[in-house]
């Protein structure tokens, strides 16, 4: 799914000086949400929050990178549908796939197997937009790419949590 | 007069891994599944149930994709993720490996038997379909190696009755090969969907072939004359749009009834009539039943029975298989 040479060694990064944005405070939970009798849907900062995951070549989470924005994120609980739209830093990251593979994979981890997630890249941010969003949607092509191991494992560092 | 889809049984198939596709065999007696767990599952009637009957693992090293039995019911072939294609023999009631064809460069997505039993047809992501011979010795040599998609080959499906290959690509196209002085060629590329074409479907004829795609549409496709010189010639003839609301992973034609049933990325079964009174050069088909929630999660796979009318099976990525029963209601 991913072209060879994502994450090995690191000797030159693509985007050498990315524009760092501010992390959205701390989600405030609201009275209703904390009481356990009330249904909870699950909302656009929820899912946002669940994003939380690294750059592959910046010690920075997607979220400081505005490739993930609360604004590109769609969700609707009853409907059983999850759209996430993600912004990459440069249009040719070759990165692209793999931020995008990472934000499927972790959606799927996180949420109840109900859920139909789409993520694609923002309209007009990528030079290989209509590819890489064909990729993304082909869970086969996705299946067969998380059963590489070494894939896996890179995905995995970009999910694992980082101490801030 | 109407029709509708009943359950008749719901098997927890690949518990905790997806279904990807579910194979019956020529006498109808028994249903091949096959899954993300790697295992491949035979199952057969007990009284009135569907029991499983045999677990064949230790075949393949990861995802087995589609399964295809062989038109005399004695081998099941196994298209897998490993880049392999597995072929099992029947024994009374067992299931042993014979012989594991190499030579894809990577996932295998699908494989075919031909209707005589002496070719079989993979494909794969690495862009290729290959057609295999077999001999009295169940002895498997490739035969060929056709390049003609630019893209992942996710279907091969012969015609009912003749040496007619065809294949479904995520380039969008479908392909149709016929054998010519000891090669296979693309002798005909089917354009239209807009989107990955995951599977095809001929008709009892073979004069018809149905296709559906990512773009959430299925398509009908008639053979023509030839315009010019004897090449095949297939003209799109119906397209099916505004039924599906997701990805259409699976098309399948019965042919002892002429229905068409669906298999989409929105959880749904749905079947579909022809027209019987409409002309056949613009054929009409309309939606019949539709089982939305069929499945919890997408659904991959859908196969009519070849023997019993309006017995139809369906799996998904929640792991277990559905057989439905399509009837006309008093």
């Amino acid at each position: 799914l991913v072209g060879g040479g994502a994450m090995s060694g690191g000797t030159r990064l693509e985007n050498a000086n990315p524009v760092i944005f501010q992390r959205s405070g701390e989600r405030q939970l609201t009275a209703s949400e904390e009481d356990d009798d009330v249904h909870d849907p699950i909302d656009d900062r929820e899912i946002f929050d669940i994003l939380s995951i690294n750059d592959p070549e910046h010690p920075l989470s997607l979220e400081e990178l505005n490739v993930v924005e609360q604004v590109r994120v769609k969700v609707d609980d009853a409907g059983s549908t999850v759209g996430v739209e993600f912004t990459p830093t440069i249009p040719h990251c070759s990165m692209a796939t793999l931020i995008g593979l990472s934000i499927k994979v972790k959606l799927l981890r996180s949420l109840p197997d109900r859920f139909k997630i789409d993520v694609h890249i923002t309209p007009g941010t990528h030079a290989s937009e209509d590819a890489v969003n064909k990729q993304l949607a082909d869970k086969e092509r996705v299946a067969a790419a998380l059963e590489n191991s070494s894939l896996l494992e890179v995905v995995n560092q970009c999910l694992s949590t980082r101490s801030v | 007069m109407k029709e509708s889809l009943s359950l008749v049984q719901r098997l927890s198939a690949h518990p905790d891994s997806r279904c990807w596709f579910v194979s019956w065999s020529p006498n109808g007696t028994l249903l091949a599944s096959c899954g993300g767990d790697k295992a491949i599952r035979i199952w057969g009637k007990e009284g009135e149930s569907w029991v499983c009957k045999s677990v064949l693992q230790d075949g393949h090293q990861r995802t087995v994709r589609k399964v295809a039995w062989s038109p005399c019911g004695n081998y099941l072939a196994s298209a897998s993720f490993d880049a392999t294609t597995c072929i099992w023999k029947k024994k009374s009631d067992e299931f042993e490996s014979l012989t594991v064809l190499e030579g894809h460069e990577n996932e295998v997505k699908c494989v075919a038997w031909a209707p005589s039993g002496n070719l079989l047809a993979t494909c794969s992501r690495d862009k290729s379909v290959w057609v295999w011979e077999v001999d009295e010795e169940d002895e498997y040599e490739c035969v060929t190696v056709v390049n003609s998609h630019t893209q992942d080959v996710k279907h091969v499906v012969w015609h009912p009755t003749q040496e007619l290959l065809a294949s479904a690509s995520y380039d969008n196209n479908i392909c149709v090969y016929k054998e010519e002085d000891d090669d296979w060629e693309c002798r005909a590329t089917l354009t239209g969907h807009t989107s990955t074409v995951w599977s095809l479907s001929f008709d009892a004829t073979g004069q018809k072939l149905a296709s559906c795609s990512d773009d959430r549409t299925v398509k009908i496709w008639r053979e023509c004359p030839a315009e010019s010189g004897q090449d095949v010639s297939w003209k799109c003839v119906c397209t099916l749009s505004g039924y599906h609301s997701r990805t259409v992973y699976d098309v399948a034609w019965c042919h002892l009834t002429g229905a068409l049933a669906t298999a989409c990325g929105d959880d749904a079964v749905r079947v579909f009539k022809e027209d019987e009174t409409a002309d056949p050069e613009q054929p009409v088909f309309s939606l019949a039943a539709h089982m939305a929630k069929a499945h919890s999660q997408d659904v991959n796979c859908v196969a009519w029975n070849p023997k019993e009318a309006g017995l139809l099976a369906s799996c998904s990525d929640d792991g277990d298989i559905a057989i439905w029963r399509f009837q006309e209601e008093d």
